[in-house]
């Protein structure tokens, strides 16, 4: 049966198959996942389009286990993903640090449920952003990506995979219940046109007898891949390890090799981070979201406006790594902050933590599963401007 | 022979299957005694002979270990090798070698990684048939944390977390493995080097879920706690007590430590398409019936 790998032109996708078919587009041909509520549909559909487009999508015996086949069939050689929601994802955590660990590229989306625990499965919430970038032991860096809508979704796919590869990390992509079970139009360009944006993967041209797989040899940070059946006879661990990717258990070695872990994204942070940031000239209050809270806020900028307060809008598409250098720029000019995030304040301490007591920081959150009154969003960029509300509440 | 002057010993600078070896990371971390050694030099001959014999190609094997002493195994054999989380192996593993067909995939692990923590990937993997080969390097204790009561520990045994003696009753893997669904299932300890041997080169040329237990003597924590001695008396009770059977039964296979025979063979060797088999041809049904 002939199957078309990129499904080009207007298509009308819930987020979560949007997902999917960025991931395919994106190159990807492995998957592993395991059932969970919101993200079931990834899974549903690669099961039925990765198969016939030479991919495998397999369901594992549990969460822990999909990361890890992801691991190894990225050593395998193909690009592979898992998706899941808050429960799993703390599953995933020792594995996925076992990725930031050996270096594998790889995708991890978290369609984010209202937690802890098992929370309130079918509705949404952004409270897994600081899970995202501390969730497994250790000190190591990742990069992850907020969509906002179906059409991000399928279009931070490709980010993700491209990213991953680049930099050899994790990439986790944190859609939420929300976005991913919203169908929406979602226009997919020329497949020339993304496959020309694909990143390969870093394999080394070096000889097998003259490689070490932890030595970056063109002076980056990020050293090249091999996989497995290339002749190289690599050996790679979650141990602390040399540039021969042998273990070496003291604290020169662990210097020397996590601080490269974790220089990699921070000395590239500025290269890697994506934003959008509108109407910041001579803005009174810069309002902050990310994923679906980029969208609620419109009418609140609207009637702040009219409220005479100037309103620029930061809307993070990497929300690690955080721009923190643009926070601290911005804090000089603003008087204040104003972070709208599902969530009783993750980004928002982030922003406190960057504005370093220059501007007012305002959260904006709630605790997951509800929508958000337009007046509250009003009332928390007119306290981050220092202005006296004037609506009813 | 009589009469003949006897020839110069030759020295050799390096053992034969050496080659198979990390040997710049030796000496190794195992202690004096312990079976797991002798275990990856019987892989390393087998594998020797199956490349010898054309059977096999080193550049695309790959051996996948997850934690604990025989997790290391990985670490000391040059090939593709890949150290991963505690009871990670399995699943790592069948990322891997779904993703490339083409590589032979083998997980050496001992038993607490197996199936304690990992249990659950080791009985699905079984169930799916994924072309693996699963070596069990069984020592019955966790030996590197400090001799503390594993899956297959015997009951009654003084391990470091069980000081009025193990009162759960241990695993018998051939048993587990057959259920779960293994095509290929062997037990020998590290005395039947020769029949281990054998073991692993059929294992590694058939396709589907093969499982090879490994009954290893583990003298500092296993032999001391169960009072069986050192390496010595640990292979002296293994020659006492196991006894190679043409079938053995399964259902039989427990051990004790208490004068029950290990018993010892092949449990099974069966053909039951592979994971990637059965998915090509259940696809190809589908298919054809959606035409």
């Amino acid at each position: 049966m002939q199957q078309r790998v990129i499904l080009e032109g207007m298509n009308f996708w819930q987020g979560d198959i949007a997902i999917a078919e960025g991931a395919i587009a994106a190159g990807c041909r492995f998957f592993a996942g395991y059932p969970i509520t919101p993200a079931s549909e990834v899974a549903e559909r690669l099961s039925a389009r990765l198969p016939l487009v030479g991919g495998i999508a397999i369901q594992m015996e549990n969460e822990i286990a999909s990361m890890l086949a992801v691991i190894g069939a990225s050593w395998g050689g193909v690009k592979a993903m898992t998706a899941t929601s808050g429960p799993g994802m703390s599953l995933k955590m020792e594995a996925i640090g076992l990725a930031a660990m050996m270096e594998v590229p790889c995708v991890v989306v978290n369609v984010q449920r209202a937690g802890p625990s098992t929370g309130l499965p079918t509705l949404w919430a952004q409270a897994d952003v600081m899970q995202a970038r501390w969730g497994s032991h250790g000190d190591y860096e990742i990069i992850a990506l907020a969509p906002s809508s179906a059409q991000q979704c399928f279009d931070l796919m490709i980010d993700a995979f491209n990213l991953a590869e680049e930099y050899r990390v994790p990439v986790i992509v944190l859609a939420d219940g929300l976005i991913g079970h919203m169908t929406e139009r979602v226009i997919v360009p020329p497949a020339k046109e993304i496959e020309a944006r694909l990143v390969p993967r870093k394999y080394t041209k070096r000889p097998t007898n003259d490689f070490l797989p932890y030595k970056p040899y063109d002076g980056s940070l990020v050293p090249d891949l091999v996989k497995a059946g290339d002749g190289y006879y690599i050996h790679t661990t979650g141990l602390t390890h040399d540039e021969r990717g042998y273990p070496q258990m003291s604290a020169e070695a662990q210097e020397r090799l996590v601080k490269r872990l974790v220089a990699k994204i921070r000395n590239n942070a500025k290269k890697i981070a994506r934003y959008s940031l509108t109407d910041a000239d001579n803005a009174d209050v810069i309002i902050v979201t990310f994923g679906m809270t980029s969208r609620f806020v419109k009418p609140a900028i609207e009637e702040a406006r009219r409220q005479g307060v100037k309103v620029g809008h930061l809307r993070l598409i990497t929300v690690w790594p955080f721009p923190e250098w643009l926070i601290e720029e911005l804090a000089e000019k603003v008087s204040g902050f104003c972070v709208v995030e599902m969530n009783l304040g993750q980004i928002f301490y982030e922003v406190e933590r960057c504005a370093r007591g220059k501007a007012r920081t305002v959260l904006c959150g709630h605790a997951g599963g509800g929508l958000y009154e337009i007046e509250e969003i009003t009332k928390s960029i007119l306290d981050a401007s220092g202005a006296k509300l004037k609506v009813k509440m | 022979m009589a009469g003949e002057k006897p020839e110069a010993a030759e020295v050799k600078e390096s053992h034969p299957l050496d080659k198979y070896l990390r040997i710049e990371r030796f000496p190794h971390i195992f202690c004096p005694g312990c079976g797991i050694g002798t275990t990856m030099n019987v892989f390393a001959s087998a594998v020797d002979d199956l490349i010898k014999q054309g059977k096999l190609n080193p550049n695309t094997l790959a051996v996948v270990s997850g934690i604990g002493c025989s997790g290391r195994v990985a670490g000391y054999l040059r090939f593709d090798s890949f150290h991963t989380t505690h009871g990670g192996a399995i699943p790592f593993a069948t990322g891997l070698k779904l993703a490339n067909p083409e590589l032979t995939v083998v997980v050496i692990s001992g038993d607490g990684d197996l199936v304690a923590i990992g249990g659950n990937h080791f009985i699905h993997a079984a169930r799916r048939n994924v072309d693996l080969n699963v070596i069990c390097i069984d020592n019955f204790i966790y030996g590197m944390t400090g001799g503390q009561v594993g899956p297959t520990t015997p009951l009654g045994t003084y391990a470091s977390t069980t000081p009025y003696g193990n009162y759960e009753m241990p695993f018998n893997l051939p048993h587990l493995a057959v259920s779960s669904g293994a095509v290929y299932v062997a037990r020998w300890t590290t005395l039947h080097t020769r029949r281990l041997k054998d073991s692993i080169k059929e294992a590694l040329v058939k396709k589907g879920y093969c499982f090879i237990e490994v009954i290893s003597p583990c003298p500092e924590l296993f032999g001391r706690h169960s009072r069986i001695g050192k390496g010595l008396d640990m292979m002296r009770y293994f020659q006492k007590y196991a006894v190679v059977e043409e079938n053995p039964d399964p259902f039989k296979a427990d051990i004790d430590f208490s004068g029950k025979p290990i018993i010892c063979g092949k449990f099974v060797d069966r053909e039951r398409p592979s994971f990637l088999e059965t998915m090509k041809n259940f696809m190809d049904k589908s298919l054809e019936q959606t035409r």
